[in-house]
């Protein structure tokens, strides 16, 4: 166990120790941990690295910090400038699970069903990766390469999340058998960006890795189709394909209703 | 490894290997069963404490992750043989059937209550959605938290 107290060491750590699996709130790891899905050699505890904690607003770019919680996003300020990724956290497991679920665990873990991910797609986020060579940034879009799989090299650790707000009318929505403790069987985010004369949709659950979609806002009648035709979902445990992509129409018929009411 | 952490308002210490999770140490290392251990996944909140004052599932902290830090279980909730608030009120409802839930469920409550003193029913849901009661005594449950908001 490896607990650095300032991101330099944490980074200087991952460097030594490039097996070394980071966890912030540990809701996902420690699951892993429980049934024996995994043995790390070493466990980079990010917990006492204040700078992952904080997020700042600096010339119009919103800056969250990899361990900002859900509930942080919840309850603060940044619900009023991410509403939809605000609706995502409010659905993410529990009270409970929302105090120490982290963004930056969302992404590391990323998972198709990622709650975080669609809202973050929809505002065009990207990903900020430090590590004792530097600073990189890609587009979230790009990060995420896989089921569970993304872009982050062995010696990197996810810093931050960046995003320019923008300000556009959206909305999140999340099928399961229960409003709480679920995880999607299919989700959606939807932007209506008027300034941009955009649609933009991400959806979660219906693909290797979240799905993208953008239109032009005069297409608003065929979008919801363009959403469900772009999913590429499977049958599994938690749903069928074909249940995926009819859902997928419907939630986006209503998001786009919300979105331009 | 050796850590230190305060807990029910005590100076402790533990020894506890890397993956091990806080509820292993509560319950093996500091004899404190209160906090049950059930799905170890976060899903049935029967391991519920407050860590810094902030409710979470033991079963998802690092016992490590938890040094130099302050837990409160349900064991740290009576003063001396003075039920908790919270406490009197699941036993004055009958909010108990089996009880393997309620220790989760009792400091989920506390913690809504000390944020939302007087919490409506969709508050409350949503407050203790993350426990879950499998002989589903929900209603006695509710009745509890409406009873612990009213005496408070």
């Amino acid at each position: 166990m490896l607990t650095p107290r300032s991101l330099d060491e944490a980074l200087a750590l991952k460097a030594e120790h490039p097996g070394a699996l980071p966890v912030e709130g540990g809701t996902d790891v420690l699951v892993e941990l429980n049934f024996d899905r995994r043995r790390p050699d070493a466990i980079l505890n990010l917990n006492e690295v204040p700078e992952l904690k904080v997020w700042a607003r600096e010339e119009g770019i919103l800056r969250l910090g990899a361990g900002v919680t859900y509930t942080e996003i919840l309850h603060g300020p940044v619900a009023a400038l991410q509403p939809a990724l605000a609706e995502a956290s409010r659905t993410v497991g529990s009270p409970q699970i929302r105090n120490r679920g982290t963004l930056g665990g969302n992404l590391g873990t990323a998972s198709p069903a990622g709650d975080a991910l669609p809202p973050l797609l929809v505002e065009g986020a990207e990903v900020e990766l430090a590590s004792v060579r530097g600073v990189r940034t890609m587009p979230l879009r790009e990060f995420l390469v896989g089921p569970k799989r993304n872009a982050l090299e062995p010696d990197e650790l996810i810093s931050a999340v960046l995003v320019r707000p923008s300000g556009a009318p959206q909305t999140f929505m999340k099928v399961g058998p229960r409003n709480a403790m679920v995880i999607a069987v299919v989700s959606l985010a939807l932007s209506a960006d008027r300034e941009r004369g955009e649609l933009r949709a991400s959806f979660g659950s219906a693909g290797p890795v979240p799905g993208f979609v953008t239109a032009p806002i005069a297409e608003r009648e065929s979008f919801a189709e363009q959403v469900a035709e772009a999913a590429t979902p499977i049958d599994d445990v938690r749903g069928t394909a074909a249940y995926r992509r009819h859902a997928l129409r419907v939630l986006a018929g209503r998001a786009l209703e919300r979105c331009l009411a | 490894m050796r850590i230190s952490l305060r807990v029910n308002g005590e100076e402790r210490e533990a020894d506890v290997w890397g993956g091990e999770s806080l509820l292993f140490a509560l319950r093996e290392g500091l004899g404190l069963p209160g906090s049950k251990n059930a799905c170890e996944q976060g899903e049935c909140g029967s391991c519920s404490v407050l860590l810094d004052g902030e409710l979470v599932c033991a079963c998802l902290v690092l016992a490590a992750q938890a040094d130099g830090h302050e837990v409160t279980t349900v064991e740290g909730m009576a003063d001396g043989e003075e039920l908790h608030p919270v406490q009197e009120a699941y036993v004055q409802a009958g909010a108990v059937q089996c009880g393997f839930c309620t220790p989760g469920l009792v400091v989920a409550t506390a913690d809504l209550l000390a944020r939302i003193p007087d919490p409506s029913d969709d508050e409350i849901r949503e407050a203790l959605s993350g426990n879950v009661c499998r002989c589903t005594g929900y209603a006695k449950i509710f009745d509890a938290v409406r009873l612990a908001a009213a005496v408070r």
